[in-house]
């Protein structure tokens, strides 16, 4: 780590060991183990919601729709940290203007334009019965304050003039969301795939170059995805249940409002669904990084010497213990064996979702551990008090934010489409 | 005339003279310049000749503005030391800017310098690096927004107005040639100089070796004396399994440089 005022960039953060080429230095830091992160609980969020909308796995319909809003909330965060890792950020925007198609990077804008118009259509059709009960109701009041007014025209703009909510116009609408999250499905995927093919791809990097990429990051896209719907579903369930019980909200006043047996009940049996769904995801994940292992061990290329000496002994704790360990069997074992409470469940998704992140964590800055003389390596000090611009944003507070923030878009976007829709609103 | 047979008069038509519209732009002779140029730039290395006096790192520097206190550099060279109990030092102390003036191996901020015993080095040499100019070059590949390319006479080049510095290029890059600037804040690498060598005029570093251990050649030139030594002598390339066909040739190269 040096500091002076000609610090090129990596160098605040980068420790050279041995013989690292002069130019070397770990130039992708905490923004890109953030970036597949993000894009990873945005995949898996909208996988979650399809496996209702399009398998019709009726125990997750609740879960379903918040997933759907949580995906939606999810979605600017996941180019933030690109954003932020930019040398010149104002430029981002050439992304689009002149994509250039050899490169990986360059079909970003289009996919995620593309997903973020069918999340963004399939959450309108699943709302506009909700858009148009809500101007119904605000139009039938007569004495509206100011504030009603701008909403009630708010929600008219939103339904775009489809008023109609007899029978079958909430049929189509119903059959809409279904062919949506069907395309969503691979396109989610395509979007996420295509974040483990950037590093795949790479063939100067030795930890980074296999095929086998852009598949585990899908898998574990959708197993950090799921856990965290869980963890944030029980989270506001949980929140719910303490105002249902004391009538601390205007929804909780209501007479026609869910008991908290009711939902207590709803939100046993939600969790039980989908968390069987995550342990086949995250089956499907640990099987494809263990080949991947087992395979660069077994076939030891040039490589291999200096990929064992990172993974087995310098980043051994990260990858064994924290990533394997700790985020893989221990939340595992926590889910399979007999007696499975939500309490339980939740302990295991926390820390499902710590494994996944390790797992970003041990790929990006384990792949830029170790030099291209194969003779040399790289520690990775990420920079916590922010000092200046760069330090905030490719440190520690730049990662919080950026974690941050799809729930601050959440609690916003919860007000114009809530996740918990009452029975008759809903499809 | 039926419709019918206006539509498939019409594909006729159409598909008819599609050929000789095709066989006209095959011959365009621009595009036929552009895969065949008469010049095509390309470096030679000779390992032998180099002392590590690092003359060529300073007036790289010196000639392409990249600050002497910057810890990066368009070109550097590196130290191989092998001692005869079977030990291997490699090291560039600052990319070599100022030569190699100390006998301790610099072995990076954990472990300090390395006194090696003159009595048991077994071999030792000097290896000079730059951007190889590729002929398929990953850096330019992967670039999202094209701001990096290859001219038609062979030099990789960064456009500094277009790059919006992700550092994909540097990742992909085999080399370890390109860099952050620290001052421009895009990606930065060697140009073999283009600003020079398409006045006629060598790269800095060629001018700068007083020991003729970099050479630049046009490779399309059969009488060129550099290019008779890269087409009939044993040279090398670095790195060749990445498949990236380098354009700077070296003459004794050892098997241990990466």
């Amino acid at each position: 780590m040096v500091e002076h005022a000609m610090a090129v960039h990596g160098e605040l953060w980068t420790v050279k060991e041995l013989f690292v080429l002069p130019n070397e230095y770990i130039y992708w830091s905490i923004q890109i183990v953030m970036y597949p992160f993000m894009t990873g609980l945005v995949a898996g969020a909208f996988v979650l919601s399809s496996l209702y909308h399009v398998f019709g796995v009726k125990q997750l319909k609740e879960i379903a729709r918040f997933s759907l809003v949580f995906s939606f909330a999810l979605l600017p965060v996941a180019m933030m940290p690109l954003l932020l890792h930019l040398q010149q950020p104002f430029r981002g925007i050439n992304v689009m203007m002149t994509p250039h198609f050899t490169s990986a990077i360059s079909a970003f804008g289009i996919v995620f334009m593309t997903y973020s118009f069918i999340v963004a259509s399939e959450i309108w059709f699943e709302y506009r019965k909700h858009f148009v009960l809500t101007t119904q109701t605000l139009a039938a009041q007569t004495d509206r304050s100011g504030f009603d007014n701008l909403r009630m025209y708010f929600f008219k703009v939103l339904t775009l003039g489809a008023m109609d909510i007899s029978n079958e116009a909430i049929q189509k609408d119903h059959n809409a969301v279904k062919k949506l999250a069907t395309l969503g499905i691979p396109v989610a995927c395509f979007l996420h795939g295509y974040a483990g093919f950037i590093f795949g791809s790479v063939k100067a990097n030795a930890l980074w170059m296999t095929p086998l990429m852009p598949v585990i990051f899908i898998c574990s896209a959708v197993v950090s995805g799921i856990a965290l719907c869980i963890l944030c579903y029980v989270v506001t369930m949980e929140i719910r249940k303490f105002m249902a019980k004391r009538k601390m909200s205007r929804w909780a006043k209501d007479t026609s409002a869910p008991t908290v047996e009711q939902l207590q009940s709803a939100e046993t049996q939600e969790i039980a669904i989908a968390s069987n769904y995550l342990l086949y995801f995250m089956i499907a994940a640990l099987t494809l990084e263990i080949l991947d292992m087992i395979f660069r061990g077994y076939t030891q290329v040039k490589s291999w010497d200096i990929l064992r000496e990172v993974i087995l002994e310098r980043d051994f704790n990260k990858i064994f213990i924290m990533q394997y360990a700790i985020g893989n069997v221990l939340p595992f074992l926590l889910m399979v064996l007999p007696g499975r409470t939500v309490r339980r469940t939740t302990i295991a998704t926390v820390l499902v979702i710590f494994g996944v992140f390790m797992m970003r964590w041990n790929v990006v800055i384990g792949g830029q551990a170790f030099s291209l003389s194969f003779s040399g390596f790289m520690h990775y000090h990420m920079p916590f008090l922010p000092t200046n611009w760069e330090t905030f944003r490719e440190g520690f507070f730049g990662a919080v934010t950026v974690m941050a923030t799809p729930f601050v878009i959440f609690w916003f976007l919860n007000k114009i489409v809530p996740a918990f829709l009452k029975e008759d609103e809903a499809h | 005339m039926k419709r019918r047979d206006f539509m498939k008069k019409t594909i006729v038509v159409i598909a008819g003279a599609s050929v000789p519209l095709s066989a006209l732009d095959l011959i365009d002779p621009k595009e036929v310049l552009a895969a065949n140029p008469e010049i095509h730039w390309a470096f030679l290395i000779d390992t032998y000749k180099c002392v590590g006096c690092g003359f060529c790192v300073k007036a790289c520097k010196t000639e392409n503005d990249i600050p002497f206190e910057a810890n990066v550099s368009r070109t550097w060279v590196e130290r191989y030391v092998y001692t005869k109990d079977d030990r291997r030092y490699v090291d560039s102390p600052q990319a070599a800017q100022y030569g190699f003036t100390e006998a301790k191996i610099d072995l990076g901020e954990h472990f300090g310098f390395q006194e090696i015993d003159p009595d048991n080095v077994g071999k030792a040499f000097f290896v000079p690096k730059l951007c190889n100019h590729c002929e398929t070059p990953p850096c330019t590949q992967v670039c999202p927004v094209g701001a990096t390319y290859k001219t038609d006479d062979g030099v990789v080049l960064v456009d500094r107005s277009w790059c919006i510095g992700c550092g994909y290029c540097i990742m992909a890059c085999p080399f370890g040639a390109r860099f952050f600037h620290p001052t421009e804040h895009v990606a930065d690498k060697c140009t073999f100089c283009y600003h020079r060598i398409t006045k006629g005029l060598e790269t800095a570093c060629v001018n700068a070796c007083p020991f003729s251990a970099r050479k630049m050649c046009n490779i399309r030139d059969i009488n060129d004396p550099v290019t008779k030594i890269i087409l009939n002598e044993r040279v090398g390339v670095l790195k060749d399994e990445f498949g990236t066909r380098p354009q700077a040739f070296y003459i004794g190269l050892a098997s241990e440089v990466r």
